[in-house]
Parts: structure tokens; C-alpha cells; sequence
């Protein structure tokens, strides 16, 4: 099978699973106790209000006519009105996703520059002590909750020592006139630094020990001896030849993980009072403002797909001897 | 019960089977010795590490607490301890007696006033319990999928891998919310949730193993003996996955922990038992960091982390025995 029908085939995999999540999320919200209704309208609205709600999402219609209207506003990106503000669901998700990109992002290229470079380090000196704790410390940072280490740092840095806020992307009464003025305020990286750094520390683990696998596969290869022979620095066979090979395996690895990040952002957004998409989640779930809970949700789930789906292509793209069948 | 088939069952059936009720002692006496064998030789090996052995020790200290919970335990975990003048709920907590101050309380109590080093003691147990049942069914649900897909290979293992691709599809601790919340907030529900959503890495790793255990000249050979498909599965490929098994099950008690104390975090644990993360729920709703109450927070904190880095680092030793490449 060629590449173009593995591509084509990838795609309409991508959709499927797409799919089975909406379709699941619509089981889901269905099965929530109490009144089947009360999933997309408010007990404070009043009975004409409901009633034209209830009307306009199908819910007076049989089960199997609400799941294709279900599927179609899914389709086209409607997830309905927020019980809470009122909003649609879109804006709402326009709003948090920008942030918890940006907070993500930032620790996510930052715990993967520093992560790689030292499990290249700790690839090539294998044995030595350095190697020892790299390992040890990488596991410790994938062992620690997050929202524990976040905790910690708030009490310590923040209610103790003072220098870094308790919770929140900008302070309390400082308006920003656009969000690009906003992300390069000295306040934003005052806020941005803590869970950043946190987040960082926790991400960071899991690029090093890979790296520091694939460094070790990679240096047992006949072409580093050649390197030797041909007199080259070690310097230079170490990041030139090495760990360029080695670097695979990243790619397709921090593709999927920056997926599980966006999607686990619940945590640490809770802790940071972070106005992101999972914080915004976790609200929705516990206020019951369901339409605002499914579309995150699926913000959350889509991206995740989305980016197994890109690892998967990029594979094949810096792979060579990929074959597709 | 192996003996009431004996007298149904053809003996060219399966040739293992052909003897009298002698002979199948015999053979589960061998398969016994076998597991016996592999098992202590893998102990030997694991013990071999210092971490490994540090972390067995911790993961012994803490399942013997959680024995032995309601003896360690001051309190009851969940037994006001006082009451405020004519509130419920008090405005301030007891200091803790190991820095000095004059109350019965080890670790204090919470502004709930609940004794804090009761309820360490107690959340020893949701913890285990999670960890454990959800690592038992994580890794058995997922190593029984991956044979049977790679086994069967074709439409079984297809349809099986698409259900495995769709869940990974499923963020993982928005999804034990969601279903948290519609199932209720109970500690079973969110075993549940977690159990159903973590097969998926088990089931993977399991049936690209078996892929290739099927091609190997044992299988071939049970194959023309005529062997049916379960003593194939049973027999010959589950014990060679085994390792594979117990590593991801080691890793599943990690992972369960953590994703319970996030949940319980949030707000979405059970009300009615406690564990480390409604501890550290409870301690964020009442502004303990503000207050600077650090023997709230803290400890369970610390528990959590203890028993989490030792599954990996069991896991790790372990992985080290499975996957030579990694020595």
C-alpha cells in the first residue's frame, strides 16, 4: 500500500474515532441522573425559555433524532449555550484555549530542549554517576503529582516568600487592551513562570529517559566507530552524529505527549487557578453547565487525536524505512 | 473440577491430557515448579538493586499500615473531634503535638476538625485499594485482549485495536471526571473509570508480543498436535508475556494512585472515606497554604509520592529483567 492510501486511510480513521468519541460523550451526558432534560437547560430559566431550548436542541424528539441533530451541531462546531454566562460554547472555548496553550507550550519546549540535551548527556556517559541520578531524577519528576509539586511551590514561594502570585494569569486590575499586549506584559510572565516551571519540571522525564535509550541504541551502531576512526571530536560525534539519530523517536514521543498534556491540564490549572480549558472542564463538570463541559471535552479529546494522528504521519515523513501496509 | 471433565473429554482432545488423574497432578505440580522457579529467579534478580529494595520495603511499610490501620490510628478519620461554640464547623484547627503543643492530635486536626494523622492512616488504604484493583483488572483485562488479538490476528485483532485506538483517543483524567460525575463520586466508580480507560497501553504492548510469539516454533508445534486455541493462549503464550504483565501492573498501581488523589483533588472523591487527595482537597478549600498549616498538606503529599516513585522504580527494576537491551 502506497503512501497516499495510508494517509487517506489515517484520515478516515482520525474521523472515526472522532466520531465514536462524540457519540460516547452523548451516551455519557445522557445517563447523568435526574432529568434527561437537564443536561441543556437551567432549572432557573423560566418554562417558556425551557421549553424553546428544549425544543431547539430536539429534545422533544425520539433518541435516535436527538443523535443525529447531536452529530450535526458536533460537525459544525456547536456546542450550545453556557447555563452559566450565557455564551456560546465556541466563544467560551476561544477564550480558555489560547491560555492553556500558552502555558502548555512554554513548559512543553522548555522541558524538551533541557530534556533532551540531558539524556543525550546521559546516553553518552552511561555508568558514570551523572547517569545515575539523571535517571532518578527524571523519575521523581514523573512520580510527583504535579498538582502536589504546584501546591508546594505556591505555599513556599508564594504564601511564604511573597514573589510569586497565588493564583491567576494576570493580576487582579490590570486590563490588557489585546491578548498579544497581554502575553508580553511583564505581569503575564510573573504568572506564567510558577506553573511553567512546574509543569516543566514534570514533562521534562519523559523526553530524557527516551532520549537516553535511543542514545544508547544509537551508539552501538557501526557508523559511531566510524566517526571515532575518522578522528572526529567526540563533542561532534556526540550531537552531530549521535544524537541527531537518536532523535526519532522523540518526535513521534512529544507529538502523542503534547496531547496528553493539553489534555491533562486539568490539574495544574486547578492549582494555579489558571484560566484554562481543563480548569474551565473541571467547573463545568461541577456546576452541571453540561454544554460547556462537552465541548471542552471534545477540545481536549480532538487534540489528542489530532496529534496521534500527526505523530503518526511524521513518522513515516522522517523515517525512511517506514513501510506503509 | 479436572477430574469430572476427565471422563467427558476425547483423549486425543489435547495430548497433554491423555493420562489418568495421576498424571495431571503431575503436570500441574511441573507447571507449578516452573512458575516457581521463573518467579524466584526474577525475585533474585529485582532484589538485586538498592532502590528496588528500598521500594519494596516502602511499598511493605505502607500495605502493613493500611493492615493495621484501625490500630496505628488515633482517631476516627472522620469523627469531629470538637465543635466550634455553636458552629459545625470550627474556624480554627488544633496545632499539631510533635511541635509542641498541648494536644492529643499527632498531626493536628483539620478546620474540620477531623485528627490529620488518622486520616494519613486511613488514606493508606483507599490508596492500596485503588492501586491495587485497578492495577490487577488494568493489567489482566489488558494482557487477555492483546493475546487474543494477536493470536487471532485479522478482524478480532482489528476490531479489538480500533477499540484501543479509540480510547486513546479518550483524555484521561477529564474522561474518570466526566464519568465520575454521571456514576457518582465513589471510590468504586472511580476504579472503575480508571480500569476502563488504562488497558488500553497493556493491551497494546501485549498483542505486538504475542504477534510475534505466534510465529515462534512452540506455537507451530502445539498448533499440529492439535492444541486448541485457549491451552495455545494459556499455556504457551500467556506464561511468555508474564513479565510484560507485571511490569504494566506495577506501573498501573502507580498510575491509579495519582490519578486518584487528582480526582479526589479536584473534588470529585468519596465523601465518605478519605484518602490522600480529598486531604489535600479539603486542606485547599480551607486556605490551609494561606494559614501556612503545613502539617496539613504536606504529609499526605509526601505518602503519595513515596508510594507512586516506588511502583516506577519497581517497575523500572523490572523492566530492566524483561528488556535486556536496557541493562
Amino acid at each position: 500500500m502506497g503512501k497516499a492510501s495510508f494517509v487517506i486511510r489515517r484520515i478516515l480513521q482520525l474521523v472515526v474515532t472522532l466520531w465514536a468519541v462524540g457519540t460516547v460523550l452523548f451516551g455519557l451526558f445522557r445517563l447523568m441522573p435526574g432529568d434527561p432534560t437537564s443536561y441543556v437547560v437551567s432549572s432557573q430559566m423560566t418554562q417558556e425559555a425551557r421549553e424553546q431550548i428544549i425544543a431547539s436542541y430536539g429534545l422533544d424528539q425520539p433518541l435516535h433524532v436527538q443523535y443525529i441533530k447531536f452529530l450535526e451541531n458536533l460537525a459544525t462546531l456547536q456546542f450550545g449555550q453556557s447555563f452559566h454566562s450565557n455564551q456560546p460554547v465556541t466563544d467560551v472555548i476561544a477564550t480558555y484555549l489560547p491560555n492553556t496553550l500558552l502555558l502548555m507550550l512554554t513548559a512543553f519546549i522548555t522541558a524538551y530542549a533541557i530534556g533532551i540535551t540531558l539524556g543525550v548527556l546521559s546516553g553518552w556517559y552511561r555508568g558514570s554517576r551523572f547517569e545515575k541520578n539523571a535517571v532518578i531524577v527524571a523519575l521523581t519528576a514523573r512520580s510527583v503529582p504535579t498538582f502536589y509539586v504546584g501546591l508546594i511551590v505556591l505555599w513556599i514561594f508564594g504564601a511564604n516568600l511573597g514573589v510569586i502570585p497565588m493564583s491567576g494569569m494576570t493580576s487582579l486590575g490590570s486590563q490588557q487592551t489585546g491578548f498579544w499586549q497581554m502575553v508580553f506584559s511583564l505581569d503575564f510572565l510573573h504568572h506564567l513562570l510558577a506553573p511553567a516551571l512546574v509543569l516543566g519540571f514534570y514533562f521534562m522525564g519523559y523526553p530524557l529517559l527516551i532520549m537516553r535509550s535511543s542514545m544508547l541504541e544509537v551508539l552501538s551502531e557501526d557508523f559511531i566507530d566510524v566517526c571515532r576512526a575518522k578522528g572526529l571530536k567526540e563533542r561532534t560525534i556526540m550531537f552531530r552524529h549521535a544524537a541527531r539519530n537518536a532523535l526519532l523517536p522523540i518526535v513521534t514521543a512529544a507529538a502523542i505527549a503534547l496531547g496528553y498534556a493539553v489534555g491533562g491540564s486539568v490539574l495544574i490549572e486547578t492549582v494555579f487557578a489558571w484560566p484554562g480549558i481543563g480548569r474551565e472542564m473541571v467547573r463545568a463538570v461541577l456546576r452541571r453547565d453540561f454544554p460547556v463541559a462537552q465541548g471542552t471535552f471534545m477540545v481536549l479529546a480532538a487534540t489528542i487525536i489530532f496529534l496521534n494522528f500527526v505523530a503518526d504521519l511524521a513518522y513515516g515523513y522522517l523515517d525512511p524505512r517506514v513501510t506503509y501496509d | 473440577m479436572a477430574q469430572e471433565e476427565h471422563s467427558t473429554r476425547s483423549i486425543f482432545a489435547d495430548l497433554d491430557d491423555t493420562g489418568s488423574s495421576d498424571e495431571e497432578i503431575n503436570k500441574w505440580q511441573r507447571t507449578a515448579r516452573l512458575w516457581q522457579e521463573t518467579l524466584r529467579d526474577h525475585w533474585g534478580k529485582l532484589t538485586d538493586e538498592l532502590s528496588v529494595k528500598l521500594s519494596l520495603l516502602t511499598v511493605a511499610a505502607f500495605v502493613l499500615v493500611a493492615i493495621f490501620a484501625p490500630f496505628i490510628a488515633t482517631h476516627q478519620p472522620l469523627q469531629r473531634q470538637y465543635q466550634g461554640d455553636a458552629e459545625i464547623i470550627i474556624d480554627k484547627w488544633a496545632e499539631p503535638s510533635i511541635l509542641g503543643a498541648d494536644t492529643p492530635y499527632i498531626l493536628g486536626t483539620t478546620a474540620e476538625g477531623f485528627d490529620i494523622f488518622s486520616q494519613l492512616v486511613y488514606g493508606t488504604r483507599a490508596a492500596l485499594m485503588v492501586g491495587l484493583i485497578a492495577a490487577v483488572f488494568t493489567a489482566g483485562i489488558g494482557t487477555l485482549v492483546g493475546l487474543v488479538a494477536g493470536y487471532y490476528g485479522g478482524k478480532v485483532d482489528d476490531a479489538l485495536m480500533r477499540l484501543v485506538d479509540f480510547l486513546y483517543g479518550m483524555p484521561l483524567l477529564p474522561t474518570v471526571i466526566v464519568l465520575v460525575a454521571v456514576l457518582g463520586p465513589n471510590l468504586w466508580n472511580i476504579i472503575f473509570a480508571l480500569i476502563i480507560l488504562q488497558w488500553r497501553s497493556t493491551a497494546r504492548v501485549i498483542r505486538s508480543q504475542a504477534l510475534s510469539l505466534r510465529e515462534r516454533p512452540f506455537v507451530k508445534a502445539a498448533e499440529v498436535a492439535g492444541a486448541g486455541d485457549w491451552h495455545i493462549i494459556s499455556r504457551h503464550l500467556a506464561p511468555n508475556v508474564l513479565p510484560l504483565t507485571f511490569l504494566y501492573g506495577s506501573f498501573g498501581i502507580a498510575w491509579a494512585i495519582l490519578a486518584e488523589a487528582g480526582v479526589s483533588f479536584i473534588g470529585l472523591g468519596d465523601p465518605n472515606t478519605v484518602s490522600w487527595g480529598t486531604m489535600l482537597q479539603a486542606s485547599r478549600a480551607y486556605s490551609a497554604l494561606q494559614f501556612g498549616a503545613w502539617w496539613w498538606f504536606v504529609p499526605p503529599g509526601i505518602c503519595i509520592g513515596l508510594l507512586v516513585i516506588s511502583g516506577f522504580l519497581i517497575g523500572r527494576g523490572y523492566e530492566e529483567i524483561t528488556n535486556p537491551k536496557l541493562q
